[in-house]
């Protein structure tokens, strides 16, 4: 076993696994915070988190279509992804509750959650569907833009580009404005009292309709957020490619404790760094006898076994009691 | 009135049928149709290629199958969408073995699916034409009915390794996808170059399609001369994109599964001057298949993609056998090892050379080619430089 090499790849490994660690945090919220609310798994939030890298290529794609993309400053461009991609899936996250889930608010837990596998095979069909007539493709690239290429190398072999840079800034932004949106402001109070009893928060004058369309467009807007990020950061998307990501950002989101907000972010990072750490270690600890394939074996048996031993998650559980 | 103008054109376009075609119907309702399918993803990542071979097979047929109709038959093609699945690519073949006007399968795309699927076709002796399938087990099976117009991975994994030999590389890393056809020819690969002395630093498997972070990373740290990937474009480029990205200097080398449009499409200036080894060339290199690249640009308005001319040639094959079949039948529909007996009988000049299988189903020879990427620019796939052209007869089946 090359013990130097271990040792010489491990910063880099903790930055993939910080980077895609965010990336994770930031969908898992869309789960956590519906669960929160409704205690239901919103399934169709990985479709919700592909509508945002979609609507990103397309931005992007449109921009050099006309030749501007290079003349603008690429942060502005970012920015206006990432607006334009939050915009987009925190309203189809409205919509699809508006459709899907509230007419089936007082149905068994169960129904609702059928609703949402069907509502996210539809959109990975609709997005298939418009991207073959649009386009004629199944695979987008997101187009390079050069300067979030840019490599800051820390030591001869470790490095960092701009662009994981923007990926790790954004999202800790992101979760410490909506932290001090759920903790210190009214509305904030507000989700959360829907959270905790829906009957009593509706006395008190709270709309609970609303509060639960605003908790789906804040998770929509984040998971959107993301879907941009992972197609800056990974460049290649398609209309399934979510699927993965959103199991992984589900398992998160119970690891670090359902309806728990930082226990989302806390689950994300250690997904993420589990994750990365095993799909490099393994093949060279193990000389070749277990690849980087066994990746998500590894990731998921540390998952279970944490589980086994904190069974509501790393930070607990938010799950109130029903009388 | 709209609707009754309607129904009068319905009319008149009808009558004017019977009266245009009246011979030509009646043929066909006398003797019947017989189908040829094509077996091919149509969705999904690898869908270039799969139409590719949809249209290839479809052009053959259109322009082939005079001979046949003149016989009192119907030809049709029915393609079928394997999506890349191996239990998809098995539910289709059962569908297909339940059509019994279906004589001939050209397909598959990929060897992972090629092989259980055949082993239903082989229920009923239905003859396939294989324009692609590169794994030695798709005809080591010994298969009647089972056959191939392409090379073979075994050697195809040796003609990479001699390659990477030439670019005087010491040390090479190794990824699959861990297919049957990638992991396969990335096994192959290994086991040639390990024999003639390149150093083989890591040999990995992935499923993953979108972040090859983890596992460029312990590749950077190695910095090998050159990285294989046994695999297709769509997991390949965004691979070589990002390890690019990340500052990996090594070369890039990979099989056939390279050889799309799409590799370029995705991988953009990350793959400029990598080189793939090939049982398709580019068009240019067959000189009987330019009529065919302009055809095919006329009726489809793109040009052929890579195993194209590959399907073509596994149609025209099958209709060639089909038509023998049916003469020896009497003129009527034979049975299905009928054609496939037929279809080992064949000695077929065709656009990628001339096509005789051996008794296992291996063309007698196949050409490798080397080619290298030249230009980002999809539009300019076809132009990719040619290194290295081989012959090479398929080895005996071993015992």
């Amino acid at each position: 076993m090359d013990t130097a090499l271990l040792i010489a790849i491990f910063p880099q490994v903790l930055i993939d696994g910080l980077i895609l660690g965010f990336m994770y945090a930031l969908i898992a919220l869309g789960y956590t915070m519906v669960y929160g609310v409704l205690e239901f798994i919103n399934f169709a939030h990985s479709e919700i988190f592909v509508a945002g890298a979609f609507i990103g290529v397309e931005i992007l794609l449109g921009l050099r279509g006309t030749g501007v993309l290079d003349s603008l400053p690429p942060f502005l461009v970012l920015a206006l992804l990432l607006l334009a991609g939050m915009a987009a899936s925190g309203l189809l996250a409205v919509t699809v509750e508006r459709i899907a889930y509230r007419p089936l608010r007082g149905a068994p837990r169960l129904i609702p959650l059928i609703s949402a596998i069907g509502v996210s095979f539809f959109l990975q069909d609709a997005i298939r569907l418009f991207e073959s007539v649009w386009r004629n493709a199944f695979n987008l690239v997101y187009p390079t833009m050069d300067q979030l290429n840019i490599r800051f190398h820390l030591t001869e072999t470790i490095d960092i580009s701009v662009k994981s840079l923007v990926v790790m800034v954004a999202a800790l932004l992101m979760l410490w404005a909506l932290h001090l949106l759920v903790n210190r402001t009214k509305v904030g109070k507000a989700i959360r009292a829907v959270a905790e009893d829906q009957a009593t928060a509706s006395l008190m004058g709270i709309n609970v309709n609303r509060m639960i369309s605003l908790t789906f467009l804040i998770g929509g807007a984040m998971g959107g957020a993301a879907g941009v990020l992972f197609g800056i950061q990974y460049s290649l998307i398609n209309p399934y490619t979510g699927f993965i990501p959103g199991i992984k950002a589900f398992t998160a989101a119970v690891l670090g404790g359902i309806g728990n907000i930082p226990g989302a972010m806390m689950g994300g990072l250690v997904l993420g760094l589990l994750e990365a750490f095993s799909a490099s270690y393994m093949s060279l600890l193990t000389g070749g006898a277990f690849g980087a394939e066994y990746k998500d074996i590894f990731a998921f048996s540390i998952l279970i076994l944490i589980l086994i031993f904190r069974p509501k998650g790393l930070l607990g559980e938010v799950v109130r009691e029903r009388a | 009135m709209e609707h009754r103008s309607s129904w009068r054109l319905v009319v008149v376009a009808l009558a004017v049928a019977g009266l245009v075609f009246p011979a030509m119907a009646l043929a066909g309702a006398a003797k019947g149709t017989i189908k040829i399918a094509t077996q091919s993803p149509l969705s999904g990542g690898q869908a270039a290629l799969g139409e590719g071979i949809k249209l290839g097979a479809q052009l053959a047929i259109d322009q082939l199958k005079g001979p046949i109709e003149k016989l009192g038959f119907k030809v049709e093609l029915v393609p079928y969408d394997d999506q890349a699945k191996p239990d998809v690519g098995v539910a289709n073949a059962k569908n297909i073995i339940a059509d019994k006007d279906i004589l001939l399968v050209v397909g598959h795309l990929n060897s992972g699916v090629a092989i259980p699927s055949s082993e239903v076709y082989k229920d009923d002796n239905l003859a396939m034409i294989s324009p692609a399938n590169t794994n030695p087990v798709v005809t080591d099976r010994n298969l009647p009915n089972v056959n191939r117009v392409c090379g073979r991975d075994d050697i195809q994994g040796v003609v990479g390794a001699e390659f990477a030999k030439d670019l005087k590389v010491k040390t090479a890393y190794v990824i699959h996808d861990k297919t049957t056809y990638g992991q396969g020819v990335a096994e192959f690969f290994r086991d040639h170059a390990k024999k003639i002395g390149i150093e083989v630093v890591g040999f990995e498997g992935t499923e993953e399609k979108s972040n090859f972070d983890p596992i460029i990373t312990p590749i950077k740290a190695k910095n090998p001369d050159l990285i294989y990937f046994g695999g297709i474009y769509d997991q390949a480029a965004p691979f070589f994109k990002q390890a690019r990205e990340k500052g990996v200097k090594s070369k890039f080398l990979g099989p056939d599964g390279m050889e799309s449009t799409d590799l370029v499409k995705i991988g953009g200036k990350a793959v400029v001057g990598m080189h793939y080894t090939t049982v398709a060339g580019p068009v240019t290199q067959y000189p009987k298949a330019k009529k065919y690249a302009t055809d095919f640009k006329e009726k489809f308005k793109k040009d052929p993609e890579p195993f194209s001319a590959q399907a073509y040639d596994s149609a025209a094959m099958g209709l060639k056998a089909i038509e023998a079949a049916v003469k020896a039948a009497g003129g009527k529909i034979p049975t299905r090892g009928a054609v496939a007996a037929e279809v080992r009988k064949l000695k077929y000049a065709g656009l990628t050379g001339t096509i005789e299988f051996d008794a296992k189903g291996d063309p007698k020879k196949a050409t490798y080619f080397v080619l290298q990427v030249v230009s980002e620019d999809p539009a300019k796939f076809g132009d990719n430089k040619l290194v290295k052209r081989l012959d090479i007869a398929a080895p005996p089946l071993k015992k």
